[in-house]
């Protein structure tokens, strides 16, 4: 531990930050060490993203920014770095859903300045006149060309833009791999097969309508988006038949999997590469009868109480350095050109993060109307109070 | 000022916030839960008894709280009577107060962080781990109806235990020692004098307990892995996830009813006991 007087040198610096995010050292070790809470100068110097921005020096964006997200989705020490450089705290809610975020929303005084929406709910925010058309000579960093239409289309409605991309990924499973007996698991069929037999009690499904009931619907080849009632009704009786066999029914299946109480959960691309990163025998797995692929997107609701700093931070985040940063800690693929030529070369090829083409053209984008369809959000309140 | 502006005044504040806390809430609940659920989720004005006709959804939650909220207030009673027994009639003065003190450290921390160390504990390298050691294999604790009713006594026990303990260390050991001099052996003095005397408290410990497990949310989320499904857990659902405030807002109404249906029935029991005590006290 550095005890003298001396500023740190960056090595040390990336050193202590990598430790830090590995968690093997705590926020005060951490901050200690690197000397973070007196040596803005010192630190800049170590990590280029961390320089101070012209758009924070600008004005003050006041003390503190609300931000909602998901779980496992960003690296803390990018937070820090914000606070350090404008001021600003930043206030972290995670959901496990989207339906909650628009419920939140709905209700009304959320004090949220950013939250991070997916693809298939933009349009019903804007219908809803929940979000604002997003002042783009506040985010400079924003580089429209430089991203993969795919996963950018979906931020712009009627030609305004709303939203723009954070990162894009898959939902597949995890399955561990020790208690498969080599067989090769491939697909939603043998998800849920092997739930109601070998797997019994150690599968998890996500808490959220649009995955649990879109994956049961692969399972018999109907569309992962499919409102039709006869489909749904097939959905609910397969779910219902898995229930007493699952282990439990969370978006929050890392724990479950680490210790090895659930062997198999349905699970997003971040996850699946996090726990892949600690445990070789947790594979990521896309059903080859198809299934999700989706886009995040940071987003500003209409009044959001500290509307610059909101603005300060989506901009920063999507600094490429920062969000390079941001990739290597959470292993979500980011479709920015900027920040993709900023990562090493085996985190681009990576199989979990860059699925083979034919898996992927399986995939299907949400659509809007599975975030509002009445059957679908009773279907999954049935299946969970069954 | 007279003695009634006097009252009304003092009155004033616990009025104002009965009004807005409690009266309006439940006015916007039952309004609500005549109407509909809009296009998008939330609620449209309609008079319709529609959420009340689609209630038999939700029997699945309404069974388990029903189930789950009178065994855990059940369980609950039985732990903590000779606990505060024995700290109200058997424990030296000395150690009494440490006691207590011991029975009140857990509220120092948050339920939610005390229910997350009990997801560990009877999880697969838990408890079941300890017992797979002695040869008992594959037992399966977390996410079932036991791990939930083991979090609920375990977080509402001090709330059981306090009552019952200050309705005992009231009691004048001067009955106990007459009902001995008259003849009654221990267990019938225990049956005859201490267990009435201690009623009232009994009584305020299972309301506190039953009343909050009605309405339990957290710790069926937590231990129950979205499978132990209570009342509450539905409503959380209705109203965050598909946004139906005004089916909500019916399984919300129907809670409080059978609620105050449930108390009422009980504080009627109590109160019948309690005029038997009359016959046993010597006073």
């Amino acid at each position: 531990m550095q005890r003298d007087d001396k500023p740190i040198t960056k090595k040390q610096f990336m050193e202590e930050l990598y430790r830090y995010k590995k968690g093997s050292v705590s926020r005060r070790h951490f901050l200690g060490v690197t000397g973070l809470g007196m040596a803005t100068a010192v630190m800049g110097a170590a990590v280029p993203g961390l320089r101070p921005r012209p758009a924070f020096a600008a004005g003050d964006i006041g003390d503190r920014v609300v931000l909602a997200t998901w779980p496992n989705y960003h690296d803390p020490a990018n937070f820090e770095a914000f606070t350090e450089a404008t001021g600003a705290y930043v206030q972290v809610n995670v959901f496990g859903s989207n339906e909650e975020m628009l419920a939140k929303l709905q209700a009304g005084a959320t004090g949220w300045d950013v939250f991070v929406p997916t693809n298939y709910t933009i349009t019903t925010y804007v219908g809803e006149d929940l979000i604002e058309p997003l002042d783009t000579s506040l985010i400079p960093n924003y580089d429209p060309k430089a991203y993969d239409s795919r996963f950018s289309d979906a931020g712009s409605v009627d030609g305004k833009l709303y939203a723009v991309p954070k990162d894009w990924g898959t939902t597949g499973f995890v399955v561990n791999t020790k208690h498969t007996n080599g067989v090769k698991v491939d697909s939603w069929k043998q998800f849920f097969d092997m739930t109601k037999n070998e797997f019994s009690g150690r599968t998890m499904v996500h808490d959220y309508q649009l995955t649990t009931i879109g994956n049961a619907l692969k399972y018999f080849g109907y569309s992962f988006n499919s409102v039709d009632e006869k489909e749904l009704a097939d959905a609910e009786k397969l779910l219902i038949e898995c229930k007493p066999h699952l282990f439990a029914i969370s978006s929050d299946y890392q724990p479950s999997i680490r210790n090895g109480d659930a062997w198999m959960s349905m699970a997003w691309t971040g996850d699946g590469k996090q726990l892949n990163n600690d445990m070789p025998e947790i594979a990521y797995v896309l059903g080859k009868e198809g299934g999700e692929i989706w886009s995040d997107y940071y987003a500003v609701p209409k009044g959001a109480p500290h509307r610059a700093a909101g603005y300060a931070l989506i901009n920063f985040l999507l600094d490429p350095q920062v969000n390079a940063k941001e990739v290597l800690a959470h292993g979500y693929p980011s479709a920015d050109a900027h920040t993709n030529a900023l990562l090493p070369e085996e985190l681009l090829n990576d199989p979990i993060l860059y699925p083979a083409q034919e898996l992927l053209n399986a995939l299907e984008f949400g659509a809007a109307v599975t975030l509002t369809d009445p059957n679908r959000a009773e279907l999954m309140a049935r299946f969970k109070s069954a | 000022m007279t003695q009634r502006t006097r009252n009304l005044l003092l009155l004033a504040p616990a009025g104002t916030w009965f009004l807005v806390m409690l009266i309006v809430p439940l006015t916007v609940v039952l309004v609500f839960s005549f109407g509909e659920r809009g296009a998008s989720g939330g609620y449209v004005p309609a008079f319709t008894l529609e959420q009340y006709a689609n209630l038999p959804a939700r029997w699945a939650a309404f069974k388990n709280t029903l189930i789950l909220a009178p065994v855990g207030t059940l369980a609950a009673l039985v732990i903590a009577y000779p606990l505060a027994y024995y700290l109200a009639v058997l424990a030296s003065p000395k150690w009494k107060t440490m006691l207590l003190v011991l029975v009140i450290v857990p509220f120092w921390t948050s339920i939610l962080i005390r229910s997350y160390a009990w997801i560990f504990l009877l999880g697969g390298r838990g408890i079941p781990a300890l017992l797979a050691m002695i040869g008992i294999e594959d037992v399966r604790l977390i996410n079932t109806p036991f791990a939930v009713l083991v979090g609920i006594v375990y977080g509402y026990l001090p709330l059981m235990v306090f009552p019952i303990f200050v309705s005992l260390d009231r009691l004048d050991k001067r009955l106990l020692e007459a009902s001995s001099d008259l003849g009654a052996t221990r267990i019938r003095t225990f049956l005859q004098v201490t267990l009435p005397l201690s009623l009232p408290g009994i009584a305020t410990g299972s309301l506190l307990v039953f009343i909050l497990l009605m309405g339990e949310y957290l710790i069926p989320a937590l231990l129950g892995g979205g499978k132990v499904f209570f009342v509450g857990n539905a409503l959380v659902d209705l109203f965050l996830q598909s946004r139906n405030w005004a089916f909500g807002s019916a399984v919300a109404a129907t809670l409080v009813i059978i609620m105050l249906i449930s108390v009422t029935l009980y504080m009627r029991l109590i109160s019948k006991l309690g005029a038997q005590r009359e016959d046993v006290s010597l006073m």
